[in-house]
């Protein structure tokens, strides 16, 4: 064992850490790219310089950013207090099959409502999906990242059926896929031939009510404390089971506002390539930012630029989509291991020698 | 009757085969302290090993388990040096391994989306697979089924039987009554979570070499995490274990069968069955908090550094 405890946790150490990771992430990256028989440095401008370049790379990542950045405020709510919702992925499929099904079931509408009455549906559809695994948590005890697992591959299956059967689009060659949603369904757009909608603007106010949330009201604290110090909790009165609703229906409704977006904005329509996993994406956004709304906006942001150079290399080096995949994988590695140091550090090979000869003396 | 049960009960048991390796080897990291929510990334990286590690080399299905268990435990070593010597945060850096495994079985197994392999064919046991009913089921499979019998016992064996079964269940309840004994506590938890890598890898093996046997991206379909969830149902016994795969195996195959029995639903409603059972069995065992706390290693999940 190299690690000794600090004797108090390093806050230095709290925020260089994903600084630390994302460093170590771009040198074994490059090292992929060497053994793919590309040039790093071409390879990291074609991921991360060249989508910056013009307003269109700017507003895809903001739209990219958006749903990520709303889940992972959510997901940090429940991670502070330990309830390890994994399947973000499903509450965002179920807000969009929820907000979808409005859509599709007043297409010809044109009116004003109909865009807020599918954003209502689609939180509600993701709060519901949130709140079988509380339920289950609560009532029978039953392990939530298990559960809300599996509830994602049960939701995709759904998904799958609804565009496949009852939901197809008649005139869409068979292609599991619903009816292109009309302009009252969509968000607008907020600049002349750029995909960046107003949907985005949902993100921003989650930020704006999380920050005020986390830092002013009695509700989080005693959600973080429960995650702390569960004893503490327990003694001073917090109710476990409301922490365990609060957490997994939140999060649920910030990830179905998300899938929402994604039918009602870029993807215009339901079909079976609504979200590139932002779902499990944004969990690991919610680490990088440390939890904390703010920090949650720049690696929301950092992520999006992961994917969109994914993107990017596909079309400019041919290397293949999961490349993206295996970027988020290595990062959220790297931060566990480099969080470490925040509450260890090495123990120096110096004193481990005077401690084993002092033993030695001690011993006749 | 018995010449429509067999083919279903006989699919059961190839079915359940994925399952009860990388649930052994679950099982038995689980006993040593270390929850690794890895298992579906290992499983699929194992596929994608043993898939072109077959493929290159006109080896077949043992060449592939091999490779799939040599990339499995690469895959638990690098959990292994994280949550074990850095100790960092076990659930985090499993589901960390399983979105890298995602992300790098489908990076590598774009190149092998075409190919495919000819499969293992079932061997007849003498004597054994002449008896009714349970012959043809249990003594007319393919080697892949047999090596999971043969790793039960083994587990089964080592766990109930053994000094090092016992050292490994001792560090599993207290790594610190443990490492007070003299109990090598690093080297059980290293050993315990690379024998869940290489059980998850051959177990992905058996996917893509003897059970499809085709390379697709995301082949393993959750069986990974069905698998963590079978070791909860199983309360961390291995002959639960197998029963439990066999349970889901059925349903697995249920599914298929489901049209012939005159089941009305949509196929893509069956295939979620298996993920609503496990929700189910994991309820059902999960109510009796009792049962889970009498069985569940007490030091399951908890890092583990000596003078803290």
């Amino acid at each position: 064992m190299l690690l000794e405890p600090r004797a108090t946790p390093s806050r230095g150490m709290r925020l260089a850490a994903p600084l630390l990771a994302i460093l170590l992430t771009l040198g074994v990256g490059a090292l992929l790219f060497i053994a793919l028989g590309k040039d790093p440095q071409e390879a990291f401008h074609v991921l991360f310089i060249g989508p910056l370049a013009d307003a269109n790379g700017w507003s895809e990542l903001l739209l990219k950013a958006a749903p990520l950045i709303l889940i992972a405020q959510g997901l940090a709510i429940g991670f502070r207090a330990r309830i390890f919702n994994i399947g973000a992925e499903g509450q965002l499929i179920m807000g969009a099959v929820f907000g979808g099904g409005v859509a599709i079931a007043f297409q010809d509408s044109q009116s004003a409502w109909l865009l807020p009455t599918m954003v209502l549906a689609g939180a509600i559809g993701g709060a519901l999906w949130g709140a079988i695994p509380a339920l289950l948590k609560t009532r029978f005890n039953a392990e939530e990242t298990l559960t809300t697992l599996m509830l994602a591959y049960v939701a995709n299956l759904i998904l799958s059926w609804l565009v496949s059967d009852p939901w197809r689009d008649p005139g869409g060659m068979n292609f599991p896929q619903s009816v292109m949603f009309g302009d009252a369904a969509l968000f607008s757009m907020l600049f002349e031939g750029l995909r960046l909608n107003t949907s985005v603007f949902i993100t921003i106010a989650a930020v704006l009510l999380f920050w005020i949330f986390v830092s002013k009201s009695f509700l989080a604290y005693q959600v973080t404390v429960g995650g702390l110090a569960p004893q503490a909790a327990r003694y001073a009165g917090f109710p476990a089971s409301r922490t365990v609703w609060l957490s997994l229906v939140l999060s649920g409704l910030t990830a179905g506002l998300a899938g929402v977006g994604e039918v009602a904005g870029p993807v215009g329509q339901l079909n079976l390539n609504i979200s590139p996993g932002y779902g499990y994406a944004a969990i690991i956004v919610a680490w990088i930012g440390r939890l904390h709304p703010v920090g949650i906006v720049f690696s929301g942001l950092l992520m999006a630029l992961i994917y969109l150079g994914g993107e990017a290399a596909q079309m400019a080096l041919q290397t293949p989509a999961a490349i993206t995949g295996i970027f988020q994988g290595m990062l959220l590695f790297f931060l566990l291991a480099c969080d470490v140091f925040i509450e260890f550090r090495l123990r120096k090979p110096l004193e481990k020698r005077r401690a084993a000869a002092l033993a030695r003396k001690a011993l006749p | 009757m018995i010449e429509v049960l067999i083919p279903i009960l006989a699919g059961t048991l190839a079915a359940a085969t994925p399952l009860i390796y990388a649930g052994l080897g679950e099982l038995v990291a689980e006993r040593s302290g270390v929850i690794n929510l890895g298992v579906e990334g290992m499983m699929l990286i194992g596929a994608v090993a043993g898939f072109a590690a077959a493929v290159e080399t006109g080896g077949g299905a043992g060449v592939g388990f091999l490779a799939g268990a040599a990339a499995g435990t690469l895959a638990a070593l690098c959990f292994a040096v994280i949550t074990l010597s850095l100790a960092a945060n076990q659930s985090a850096a499993g589901l960390a391994l399983t979105i890298f495994g995602i992300g790098l079985s489908a990076f590598i197994g774009q190149h092998y989306v075409s190919h495919s392999l000819p499969g293992l064919k079932p061997v007849a046991l003498p004597l054994l697979s002449s008896i009714p009913l349970i012959g043809p089921v249990f003594f007319k499979q393919d080697m892949g089924v047999y090596l999971s019998f043969v790793f039960f016992g083994i587990v089964w064996w080592v766990l109930a039987k053994t000094k090092l079964g016992l050292m490994l269940r001792a560090v599993g309840e207290s790594p610190e009554s443990a490492h007070a004994l003299g109990f090598p506590v690093f080297a059980i938890r290293y050993g315990a979570v690379l024998f869940g890598g290489a059980m998850a890898g051959i177990a992905g093996a058996y996917l893509s070499t003897v059970y499809t046997p085709l390379w697709v991206q995301n082949m393993s379909a959750g069986r990974g995490w069905i698998a963590v969830a079978l070791v909860v149902f199983a309360t961390w016994k291995p002959g639960r274990l197998l029963l439990g795969a066999w349970l889901f195996g059925g349903v697995t195959i249920l599914q298929f069968h489901a049209q012939a029995l005159g089941v009305r639903l949509p196929s893509q409603l069956l295939s979620a069955l298996p993920y609503i059972a496990t929700i189910v069995v994991l309820v059902l065992i999960s109510r009796d908090r009792k049962l889970l706390q009498l069985n569940l290693p007490a030091s399951l999940g908890k890092s583990f550094v000596p003078g803290r």
